[in-house]
Parts: C-alpha cells; structure tokens; sequence
C-alpha cells in the first residue's frame, strides 16, 4: 500500500469515530489527539479499527509512538512492509 | 392488573415520547425485557418490565409525551384473566386504564385514591351500539368511523382492540404520520439536553451541600500490571486503566456504603446493588452518566466489555432503562487528555461522585527520596447530609489502597 492508501483508511477509520472532523483541516505533523477530541475509548478503537482493516498487530508498548498522523501512516507503512 | 408505568429515565428526565411498542397485546412480558422506546431529551432508551405478564392493553400511543409514572399499558399477571368488559354487575377496569397517559401520571400523582371504577362499555340503549370510552377516545383520535367496525366484545360491544385492529388494517393518514415526532435536529437535541443538563445541576447545587476531597493515587503498580496483563491479550480485549479504576471505586464502596444510595424523603437510603453511572461524553455535546450495574462483581474483562458497549451504545443513543435509573453513584474520569483534577457536582438523587484527572508522570516523594510516577488525582465530592469529609477520606484511602493491589482487582 502507499501512503496515501494508508492514509486514507487512517482517515476513514477516524471517520467512524468522530464523524465531525474536518479532514482537509487535520495536520500531519501536529499531535492528533490535540486536533480531535478523542478520550482513551475513541483512541482504542481507532487502533483497533485500523487492526482489523489492515490486519496489523498494534502492541500496547507501542501507542505512545503514535502521535502524529504522520506517525500512525509511517508506522503502519512499516508494520505492513515487515509483514 | 399490573399498570406498566414510564419509569424515571434518570433524575434529570421527566417526561419521555414513545417511539415504538416492542411487544403487542396478548404478548408474554418476562422481567427485564425490553417492551417499549422512549425519546428522552438524552436518548433514545430501550424501557424494560420489571414484571411479568401477559399484555392486555397498549394504552400510550407511538408519538406520545408522558410524564414519568404514566401508564403506558396494562398487563395481566400469571393465571389472571381478563376482567369482563360488561356485564349485569357492572365489572370494569381502572379508569387510568381508559384515560391517556398523561393524565394518568397526574392522578398517579395526586394523593393516591383507588381509581374510581367505571363501565367500560357505556349501558346500553335502544337501538344504540355499546362502545367503550377509551375506544370512542380512540377512535376519534384516529379517524376511524365506528360504524364501520365489528364489536367482539361482549354484547357486540367495539372493544378499544377492535379500534386499533381496524386502525391497523387501513393506510396511515397522513395527519398520524405527522403526530409522530419527528427526529428531532441535532442542535435541538444539544439544546434541549443542555436544559435538561442545567436543571439537574442547579438543583443538585440548590439542595445537595457538596463537600469535597482529594487524594493523589501513585498508578505505577496498576499501569504495570495493566501493561502486562495487555500485552498476553488480543487488541480487542485490552484493557484501559478506566476499567481497573472503576471496578476499584466499586469495590472501595462496599466498606462505605454511605456513598452508594439515594437521598430520598429527607433521609439516606442505602443501595446493595454497586451500580456505578459513567459519564460519557456526547461528540454532539452534552453528557450521559448510564450504570453499569453490580460493578463490584465483575472481573475486569467482562466490566471492560460493558464498559465498551455501555459507550458505543450511549453514543449510538441506545441505552436501556435500567441502565438510565439504576447509577447509585456517579463517576467521571477526565482521561488522559483531561485536566489534573475534576470535582463534579452530584447527580441527584444520589450522594456522591468520584473524579479522575489525568494520569500524568509526576514528581513522587517517598521515603526520602524523589522519583517520577504516573500519577491520578481522585476526588470525591458528596453530600454532607449523609457523610462527612473524614469518611469521605478514608473511602479515597482505600481506593488507593485497592490500586496497589490490581491483581486482587480482577475478581
């Protein structure tokens, strides 16, 4: 997948969760989290959203590396190149 | 006969629209299903019987506003039969049966004195078709030509069941279509709730004297563990340490029970049952705190499964009623992207709420020393009719207490 495929289903799964976020407007490089008002539960699922649509396996000890989107779709990038 | 009231949907609701009868007459009720949706200004909630029976009557209609405590049905309970519409004695059924619901509650409300009992079915004349009120009532509300419709009733008599027979057998009109409500628009959902929000704290403010207390609670035994446990299980089985703070909470309330009830009547009354409401925030705007009943029971897999069903349900706007009036206390957990600290207003009629800032790293002396630890603030904030602020310490003691120990927490 590219990034931008990546990206995409990063987005489309925040979608699902938080219906009001203006895409167009999220930035890359900035803290997601600060960007759209998702608690602890939110955060959860979209990890596990992007699990089950990607088939990559997220270990706990690894949440604190996902800040950014740009952080999530490198990671993933990773993740599925590895895999 | 069992009157199926509308139960309070939580201290701060006190009306409800019907949406959708979930059973029909001659239905067999059991305890804990779901017989009705009712449109609150919070959500939609699933309401559920608390008794069994067999469905005589439907008498709240789709599009409906009741006030909480309307009859909404009639039910007949184990080996009963239903009473004689008619008949030389003059059998009849309560009159709350016969009047809408609203006016029901009102009676309801009013110093209570046995229905006054009246015939169904009006006498008979000569020449005159005997029609019950509620099904006169009935017709005329829908339409419907009661010359056109066959009584199966005694005598002939046209039954309010003929008139919803007939009613069902022809095409809605559109004046019905318009009775029912509307989905209403999200901002006038956002307002109404914000409403419904602001009266049950300016009461909880006006009547409940708040005291409060906090307690810094070291999580770097709970996190550990939680890490631990986590990493041995599949993402969609995870824990958040949300799960393992509330089960604490509700095993902490078991030696203060005098946090964990209902000020009713100008006295305490304790609750067995440790039902912790969650507040959950609405991406709209706006809060629901739904129970999460018998927390104290429940390992934490299965509380972090309910917990999760509990949000994805209160935000899909599809909770049940006994999860909106069964909180025996109220707690709020700020997250991690909260503030430090939170110290919430009560949610009448309960006596307390337990709050939880952020967990964040934070300079930890003990022993002498300096070290860094994840920390969470937890408060208590409750009613200084029932407890005092001493109490209320020793019950944030043992919540810290019970964190050190997680592993005693999964039982």
């Amino acid at each position: 997948m590219t990034d931008a495929e990546i990206r995409a289903v990063a987005l489309a799964t925040l979608l699902s969760i938080a219906p009001e976020v203006e895409v167009d407007e999220l930035r890359g490089d900035r803290t997601l989290r600060s960007q759209v008002d998702l608690d602890s539960m939110d955060w959860l699922n979209f990890l596990l959203g992007l699990h089950e649509k990607l088939k990559v396996e997220i270990p706990e000890a690894d949440y604190a590396k996902l800040i950014t989107l740009n952080d999530v779709v490198a990671y993933l990038q990773r993740k599925l190149g590895a895999g | 006969m069992i009157e199926f009231k509308l139960p309070s949907l939580g201290s701060d609701m006190d009306e409800g629209t019907l949406l959708e009868w979930k059973v029909g007459v001659g239905d067999t009720v059991k305890k804990g299903q779901v017989v009705a949706i009712v449109d609150t200004t919070k959500a939609a909630v699933d309401v559920e019987s608390w008794q069994e029976g067999v469905v005589h009557e439907l008498i709240a209609e789709i599009g409906q506003k009741m006030p909480v405590g309307a009859v909404m049905a009639l039910l007949l309970e184990a080996g009963e039969t239903a009473p004689a519409k008619v008949g030389a004695g003059g059998t009849a059924k309560p009159a709350p049966a016969a009047a809408p619901a609203v006016a029901a509650a009102a009676a309801a409300a009013a110093p209570a004195t046995p229905p006054a009992a009246a015939p169904v079915v009006a006498p008979a004349a000569p020449g005159r078709r005997m029609i019950s009120p509620a099904a006169r009532k009935h017709a005329e509300e829908k339409g419907i030509d009661l010359d056109g419709i066959t009584g199966t009733g005694p005598h002939g008599a046209v039954t309010l069941e003929d008139v919803e027979n007939a009613a069902a057998a022809r095409p809605a009109p559109a004046v019905e279509k318009a009775a029912i409500k509307p989905a209403e628009p999200q901002a006038s959902r956002a307002a109404d709730m914000r409403k419904t929000i602001a009266a049950a704290m300016s009461r909880s403010k006006r009547e409940i004297p708040h005291y409060y207390v906090s307690e810094d609670i070291p999580l770097a035994k709970a996190l550990a563990w939680l890490q631990a446990a986590n990493a041995q299980r599949p993402m969609a089985e995870r824990l958040l340490p949300a799960a393992l703070l509330l089960k604490a909470v509700a095993m902490a309330l078991k030696r203060y029970p005098e946090l964990n009830g209902y000020w009713r009547d100008g006295g305490f009354v304790p609750v067995a049952a440790i039902n912790p409401g969650v507040a959950i925030s609405l991406r709209q705007g706006g809060l629901i705190a739904p129970a999460l009943l018998n927390a104290d029971g429940k390992p934490l897999t299965l509380l972090m499964q309910e917990l999760t069903d509990l949000v994805k349900r209160t935000r899909a706007g599809s909770l049940r009623s006994s999860e909106m009036n069964e909180a025996t206390i109220t707690v709020t957990n700020l997250g991690d992207q909260g503030s430090q600290a939170v110290f919430g207003v009560i949610t009448p009629p309960q006596v307390a709420l337990v709050g939880f800032g952020r967990v964040a790293e934070r300079p930890w002396a003990e022993n002498g020393g300096l070290k860094v630890l994840p920390v969470v603030t937890a408060s208590l904030s409750a009613d200084h009719r029932v407890s005092d602020g001493h109490r209320g310490a020793l019950f944030l003691l043992e919540l810290n207490e019970l964190l050190q120990h997680p592993e005693e927490l999964d039982k």
